[in-house]
């Protein structure tokens, strides 16, 4: 009978080599995610000491009173759900990501729309390193020399029509590149959020000089863990309100739908403003840990930069547009 | 099992659970706690003793549906180690995390819920643990322990809890943990089930459970009536204790049963327990 005899041939001959180790690997990950979350296969990212320098004039306006995290903690330690929910899943698993070449679309209400290639993008304007404090929404806080320019540079390249009011961020949909957007078993994501990744920002905000669009930090291009090849960092709001590794910027005229807002809209709005005293349901905000510091410290309204950026909300309680 | 045989095992065991402290140590030692090491930490006691527990509740199911019995007289042990792993979370919280501030984790108590229903497992935990005694077991009636020791299970399903409550989405870990205690569960209410049954069966019988007249292979009788055993470990060997009859009925004679049962000790029947010399004062 067919079936008792033994195959002549392994089935990694008869289906496609890259199928094959594909599909291996999902179930190897399906299987390793289930026993022990977060143990997936993949390559780690080139180690930070081999990435290209960067250079960059610090600028004497955006420095910090605290010394920076260690670079060893700001490149093991992230939130990047492309890569897994675990903070060491980046670190472990960014190989996968190809951060040249690279090209990021910029339209919608705009009067220039475009493309723009990395390259170009480096060179929109100059780099400058700024030191700002990076406060997550889970309670802990680092703080980073990032390099690059006010995100307005790019805003005014593209001239905002009218009717320009918000400022959407897509981060790269690739899931050969970020292994969690692979849908899980039954198709759902493993991740419980949507891809692509979506923030955004009021265009005030985006236009606020503190906005700034990264692409590098300690000296260097930005590691892959850290959404390279190019970020904004919005500094005072939660971390995930800085999107990473971007590649398409819509100027639209409704609030955008934030992956997190909409994955779990009690928990996380689309200001998400840092604010001591608006606790998350789960957790108090009132302190944070500065990862390499031992006792927990206050946290500081906007994260400390309430004196540059209250004035773009007053009049609005920030407890229902939390 | 021997008694030899008995002490090895339990020995092996004490020393891999002390394995992941260990790790806890040696990581700690070398600097490799991750960024956020209180963090780590606390993630890494809070899931051994979430583990610990889920193990020492699955030895009874094993029981009941493999017949597996031996393991449970590790049963003490594992939630001991628990207990053991759960007060060194909660202490990392309280000098750690939070340097006494008491204020500040009073209100979390309060107002988080999974730290209110994480507090409340450790209160049910430290109550079981204060009674997990060969002693207590005398002094509160194998029967009354046994019903006490129960809320092990309350404290499993606010241990899940807190961990579901916690964590973020796209974490897979806490619904394997609670798929796990919820089988767990589901073979024990099926065994408390099933020896509800027999009782009736055997009470309309006017006969004992073993001697009812349908004629029911003996090994479902048994497995009736191991939902109802107690003792802290739970030596298959218990079963012959005679300290207290399942669910109040007439025990009948068991294998190897010894006269007087109720003063064996309680995890060693061949033995006189401790405790009565201690009554006998
Ligand atoms: C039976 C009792 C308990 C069990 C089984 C338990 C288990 C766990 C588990 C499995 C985690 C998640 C670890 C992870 O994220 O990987 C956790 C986290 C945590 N537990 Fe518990 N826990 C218990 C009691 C407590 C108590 C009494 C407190 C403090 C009052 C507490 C405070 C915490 C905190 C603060 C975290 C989160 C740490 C973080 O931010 O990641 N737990 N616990």
């Amino acid at each position: 009978m067919l079936i008792r005899q033994a195959p002549r041939f392994r089935w990694s001959e008869v289906t496609d080599e890259r199928l094959y180790l594909n599909r291996r690997e999902l179930i190897a990950g399906a299987a390793a995610l289930a026993l022990f979350p977060g143990r997936a296969e993949a390559g780690p990212p080139p180690p930070v000491s081999q990435l290209a320098a960067l250079p960059a004039a610090p600028n004497p306006r955006y420095r910090h009173a605290d010394s920076p995290t260690k670079i060893e903690s700001a490149t093991t330690y992230n939130n990047f759900y492309e890569f897994g929910v675990e903070k060491e899943d980046p670190a472990r698993l960014a190989g996968t990501l190809k951060p040249r070449p690279w090209q990021v679309v910029v339209e919608g209400h705009v009067a220039k729309p475009g493309t723009f290639d990395i390259e170009e993008l480096l060179r929109l304007a100059p780099l400058e390193e700024r030191v700002y404090a990076l406060r997550c929404v889970e309670a802990w806080s680092m703080v980073i020399p990032w390099i690059g320019y006010p995100l307005s540079a790019l805003l005014k390249r593209v001239a905002p029509t009218g009717q320009a009011k918000f400022v959407e961020f897509q981060t790269l949909l690739d899931p050969e590149q970020f292994p969690a957007q692979k849908k899980g078993v039954f198709g759902f994501s493993m991740s419980g959020l949507d891809w692509p990744y979506v923030e955004g920002l009021r265009l005030d905000e985006a236009m606020h000089p503190l906005a700034l669009l990264t692409v590098g930090m300690y000296g260097k291009v930005l590691p892959n863990q850290n959404g390279a090849p190019v970020r904004v960092v919005v500094p005072w709001k939660y971390g995930f309100k800085s999107a990473k590794s971007i590649v398409r910027i819509r100027l639209v005229s409704e609030q955008p739908q934030t992956a997190w807002a909409k994955a779990q809209p009690r928990e996380y709005g689309f200001y998400s403003n840092v604010h001591p005293s608006v606790d998350h349901p789960r957790w108090s905000q009132a302190t944070e840990r500065r990862i390499g510091e031992f006792r927990r410290r206050q946290t500081l309204m906007f994260n400390g930069y309430a004196d540059q950026v209250a004035s773009l909300y007053a009049g609005m309680d920030l407890k229902k547009n939390y | 099992m021997t008694r030899r045989g008995r002490i090895l095992l339990k020995t092996l065991v004490w020393g891999a659970c002390l394995v992941p402290l260990a790790l806890l140590a040696w990581r700690a030692w070398t600097g490799d706690l991750t960024a956020n090491p209180i963090d780590f930490v606390t993630d890494t006691l809070g899931r051994w003793g979430m583990r610990m527990l889920l193990a020492s509740l699955a030895l009874t199911p094993l029981r009941l549906v493999l017949g597996i019995g031996w393991p449970l007289i590790l049963r003490r042990l594992l939630g001991l180690f628990a207990f053991f792993y759960v007060s060194l979370h909660f202490l990392v919280w309280v000098v750690l995390d939070h340097f006494f501030a008491w204020a500040q984790m009073g209100a979390d108590i309060v107002k988080r819920p999974y730290i209110t229903v994480g507090v409340s497992a450790l209160a049910l935990l430290v109550l079981l643990a204060a009674t997990s005694t060969s002693g207590m077991v005398k002094r509160l009636g194998a029967r009354a322990w046994r019903r006490l020791h129960r809320i092990v299970y309350v404290a499993a399903v606010l241990g899940v809890l807190h961990f579901m409550w916690l964590a973020k989405v796209g974490r897979i870990e806490p619904y394997v943990y609670a798929a796990i205690l919820a089988v767990l569960l589901g073979v024990r209410l099926a065994g408390a089930v099933r020896a509800f049954r027999v009782r009736r069966r055997g009470t309309r019988a006017g006969v004992t459970s073993e001697s009812s007249s349908d004629n029911r292979p003996p090994r479902r009788s048994i497995v009736a009536r191991t939902e109802i055993m107690g003792g802290p470990d739970m030596a298959p060997d218990h079963r012959t204790k005679g300290a207290d009859a399942p669910l109040g009925l007439p025990r009948p004679p068991a294998l190897g049963a010894v006269p007087g049962g109720a003063r064996t000790h309680p995890r060693n029947p061949g033995r006189p327990s401790r405790a009565r010399f201690v009554q006998g004062r």
